[in-house]
């Protein structure tokens, strides 16, 4: 296969730093050299390809925008770039980075107390310890607040009651911050430990999405803790959901890289298969969503790289991370499955990617704050009123 | 160990080359540039000889631009980086020998690093060149490097076989396919290439008895022919095969 030609219309590469250049084009490489090559065979047969985490570690993937404790430090247009390079092979993976580090090192990073992150965030900095991020319920997607896990305390421990669903890496977890209601009706974060006895992962089986990625069922079951492992800081449902900016900012920018695999996969295509006489790419049909797919790339590149200049000033809202995850990802999961129409009959077939792209978008599309909750964030900050409420 | 890597930056192995109006250089408008491949194995093995108390100096020879090859290098863990800024990089090779070997001159370096050969005109001849004019052995197309106090052994790639060689430092390879797994830039170490330094000298081109006096593309190739479907095919493809391909 010709190597990956990334659509760039309105020469965005000179709107970036040298340094952020180097570290795209690195992730590029990783993401061709290594994950391309096996993804087919994960997705087939439903694995996270754990040997990549190693490698993932040792590149300085996971938490690398956060300070410290071995982690690489970038910026947000770097961590940002990440993603999308890391999600231009598949979203699976790009889930796996993204929970590893916006959703478990993040709130470590912040809200823990010193020994937590000196316990937990260099050996998940290097790929050794996994974590995972259990926020979401059976009952409770949406609308986080009404979360029934509960932490009770009982002398030098916690314990937690709950179930936890759709949780990424839950299988494979070291260490799963989890998210619960105190007695008091406080939302704190806890970390709970792999093999705590209480505590039950059972995979999620028959997905047709993010095959390639661990998704799981947490089932806390009078799962006692000790005390220390609260994180200090988290006091209100506002800790978790600045856990989830993190994370979505990320999508922003992961949404980019799968439409643009699917761009790359649909234009060569287009100009190689022969219908009627001539390269179906000189058909105006096909020229039309060809240029439609492509201006909505630049739309969602030029987004993300604003958003993550404002994030690098420290400017950034929430409602902007919004507006990037729902458009962004709204056109990448619109241009997939544009993308495999192109491929027509052959888009059915997993030599090409459009289709695995299409599937795993439509979780993204619902996951981190579904479409619809976004336009609604959105909506708040413009009217001042919250329509979920 | 004290260090140095030659390193040449050549256009992506996958860019479509154009020959320029003048028909005996590319057009390089388009081109992306990179480290050339064979000269990772150049970098990375040097850095596995480094030790704690040595360094790794990249010395590359070529435009301004360069300074972006020299900086993938300093990220993949080498520890300065000396650019000999010429407009244009020379396509004759023994001129960039002969300035490489002026710089070399004053590096007092144990090991001598290049790669085999420049993905982009193919000659295999500076690494040799600059040994010749420096006057130290080198050994060429090497598979294994093992250096034991001030002896270096090598193994090399010969037709059918393998031949093991000695050198007393300071001493020089080239490097081949084999000789190691080059590893991507860490991403912390692409933050720390920024603070390492890079050293710009403009540097004169001595002159060169080399002309090139013609690019060229290989002819395309002939289209392909079928001559039926089926068994009923098989006299006539026989038959093609023999009087026309003469292949049978």
């Amino acid at each position: 296969m010709d190597p990956f030609e990334s659509l760039d219309l309105f020469d965005i590469d000179a709107l970036l730093t040298e340094e952020e250049r180097m570290i795209r084009d690195t992730v590029r490489q990783f993401a061709s050299d290594k994950i391309l090559p096996c993804i087919r065979e994960h997705t087939r047969e439903g694995t996270l390809p754990r040997h990549l985490i190693p490698e993932m570690g040792e590149l300085g993937l996971l938490g690398a925008n956060l300070e410290g404790y071995d982690c690489a430090g970038l910026g947000p247009v770097a961590y940002g770039l990440i993603m999308q390079e890391i999600e231009r092979a598949d979203s699976g993976l790009r889930s796996f980075v993204s929970v590893q580090g916006a959703l478990a090192m993040y709130p470590i990073h912040d809200f823990g107390s010193e020994e937590q992150k000196q316990k937990w965030l260099p050996p998940m900095a290097r790929g050794e310890k996994i974590g995972c991020f259990g926020l979401t319920e059976p009952d409770f997607g949406s609308n986080p607040a009404g979360l029934r896990t509960r932490a009770r305390k009982d002398g030098d421990s916690w314990i937690l009651n709950g179930n936890k669903m759709w949780i990424t890496n839950g299988t494979t977890a070291d260490i799963a911050v989890i998210w619960a209601r105190t007695e008091e009706g406080v939302f704190r974060g806890f970390l709970v430990e792999k093999g705590t006895p209480g505590l039950e992962a059972i995979e999620i089986r028959g997905k047709y999405s993010l095959r390639a990625s661990d998704t799981a069922e947490l089932v806390l079951e009078d799962c006692r803790i000790p005390a220390e492992n609260v994180l200090p800081k988290t006091e209100g449902l506002k800790y978790a959901l600045k856990c989830l900016n993190q994370a979505r900012y990320g999508i922003a920018w992961g949404a980019i890289g799968a439409a643009q695999a699917c761009f790359d996969e649909a234009l060569r295509y287009s100009k190689e298969r022969i219908q009627f006489g001539k390269p179906i790419a000189s058909f105006q049909l096909v020229q039309q969503k060809l240029a439609h797919i492509a201006t909505e790339i630049t739309k969602s590149q030029l987004l993300c790289l604003r958003l993550g200049r404002l994030k690098e000033k420290g400017d950034i809202r929430h409602y902007q991370i919004s507006v990037a995850k729902r458009n962004n990802v709204f056109h990448a999961l619109e241009a997939a499955r544009t993308c495999r129409d192109i491929l027509g009959g052959n888009g059915i077939l997993d030599e090409y990617h459009s289709m695995r792209h299409m599937m795993n978008l439509e979780t993204v599309f619902t996951y981190e704050g579904t479409h619809d909750i976004h336009a609604l964030i959105i909506a708040e900050h413009l009217t001042g009123i919250a329509a979920y409420e | 160990m004290k260090c140095v890597v030659c390193l040449k930056r050549v256009p992506d192995t996958g860019t479509r080359i154009k020959i320029d109006s003048s028909g005996t250089a590319i057009d390089d408008t388009d081109v992306e540039w990179i480290v050339n491949p064979y000269d990772e194995f150049a970098i990375t093995e040097a850095l596995t000889h480094r030790g704690s108390d040595g360094e790794v100096i990249i010395l590359a020879l070529g435009p301004e631009e360069t300074t972006k090859e020299i900086r993938t290098a300093l990220a993949m863990g080498a520890d300065q980086g000396i650019l000999l800024q010429v407009q244009r990089p020379p396509t004759d090779p023994l001129q960039t020998a002969q300035v490489l070997a002026s710089a070399l001159k004053e590096l007092e370096f144990d090991l001598l690093f290049f790669g085999c050969r420049g993905v982009d005109d193919d000659n295999c001849a500076v690494g040799p060149m600059v040994a010749s004019i420096l006057d130290i052995p080198l050994l060429s197309d090497v598979i294994q490097f093992d250096v034991e106090g001030s002896k270096a052994t090598v193994q090399r790639e010969t037709e059918g076989g393998h031949e093991i060689g000695n050198m007393p430092l300071p001493c020089g390879i080239t490097t081949q396919k084999g000789l190691n797994e080059p590893k991507l830039p860490s991403l912390p170490g692409i933050m720390k290439a920024k603070k390492k330094p890079l050293e710009i000298r403009p540097v004169e081109l001595p002159d060169s008895s080399l002309e090139i006096v013609e690019m060229s593309f290989p002819p395309d190739r002939p289209p392909g022919k079928i001559v039926g479907e089926g068994a009923d095919a098989v006299p006539e493809l026989i038959r093609v095969l023999q009087e026309e391909a003469k292949v049978l």
